[in-house]
């Protein structure tokens, strides 16, 4: 365990406890909305730490001079994470918006976006369920 | 010097939004550290060389995602209720996952390190030859659009089909409120 390495890992786990973060709001709050927002959060930790997989020190963003004469010398960050995070981030925003429309019609049916309540409706409609048909169904539950 | 400095600001901003919007209860103030937390990250990927995924970070995770959370505020409601059960598990799990997780980079190269497999795969080759083969200044662009267009392609099918779902979900929300409004209506007429 030397300053180098202890330095050069630091920002992964930086990276990690952001998604820790983002995964502890998805799992511990019961809000539909915060669980969307925490697995944002998630995902944009997710995206830094790829990127930072592909930064090389004392290199520059991967875009060549305009009149494309390139210096040897010049060390360019890897682009192919910055390739795939452009791809994911588009994904990303598709998906959330999926999310927050499932969001709208779960309030819309349930009149609530609290995972405790909407169990409660749940468990109510299925004993009336129960009570009703139950007999006919060969004996209550 | 100054690099690692403006790193570790900004690291540590991010991290207080981030338990910041895990402690909130007020779902609109939500939202907006989760823009907040999106802008930032913007800037940490500026100081990484990710200039394109920092603009599209900037313009899709701080500007539409938080526009359509608002839109989903106004259509719900503003303010969480407090959680009934005890956050202990949720905390151990997340305890666990992590420490797995930081396990695994154990073993990982420095970062920036030049000479790690991530640097010397296909990603050289891209920087080699897309100035003869493609031309344009951007590798990020002649990579996205040429030599991974497929991908793109694909992205825009995912795109497509949620906005799709999305309509599907979302369409006739209006009709059907005006249906139980008018059933409402109906009822109380009879009950009247």
């Amino acid at each position: 365990m030397d300053w180098a390495y202890l330095l050069g890992h630091l920002n992964y786990w930086l990276f990690i406890v952001m998604m820790m973060t983002g995964l502890y709001i998805v799992i511990a709050r019961g809000n539909l909305v915060k669980k969307i927002v925490g697995l944002n959060i998630f995902q944009t930790a997710v995206f830094m730490f790829y990127i930072s997989i592909g930064k090389v020190t004392g290199g520059t963003a991967p875009i060549f001079p305009t009149d494309m004469k390139i210096d040897p010398e010049t060390v360019y960050t890897n682009p192919l994470p910055h390739v795939l995070i452009l791809t994911a981030i588009v994904v990303g925003i598709a998906t959330t918006s999926l999310g927050l429309a499932l969001v709208v019609r779960i309030r819309e049916s349930y009149d609530t976006i609290e995972e405790d309540d909407i169990l409660d409706i749940e468990t109510r409609i299925a004993r009336e369920e129960n009570r009703e048909y139950g007999d006919a169904m060969g004996g209550r539950a | 010097m100054i690099e690692t400095a403006i790193n570790f600001a900004l690291f540590t901003m991010l991290v207080v939004t981030a338990i910041a919007a895990a402690r909130i209860r007020h779902l609109f103030a939500v939202v907006m550290l989760s823009g907040a937390f999106s802008l930032l990250s913007a800037l940490l990927l500026v100081t990484l060389d990710a200039v394109d995924v920092a603009f599209t970070e900037a313009a899709v995770g701080a500007g539409i995602s938080t526009v359509l959370m608002l839109g989903t505020l106004a259509l719900t409601s503003r303010r969480e209720k407090i959680p009934s059960h005890r956050p202990t598990i949720p905390l151990i799990v997340v305890l666990v996952t992590g420490a797995a997780i930081i396990y695994g980079t154990l073993d990982m190269p420095n970062f920036g390190s030049a000479n790690s497999p991530a640097q010397t795969g296909v990603a050289a080759e891209y920087i080699e030859r897309s100035p003869h083969e493609i031309g344009v200044p951007n590798i990020v662009t002649a990579i996205l659009a040429s030599y991974r267009g497929y991908d793109t392609l694909g992205e825009t099918g995912v795109v497509f089909t949620a906005g799709v779902g999305v309509l599907m979900l979302i369409s006739g929300l209006r009709t059907r409120r005006r249906r139980e409004d008018e059933e409402d209506d109906d009822e109380a007429e009879e009950a009247g």
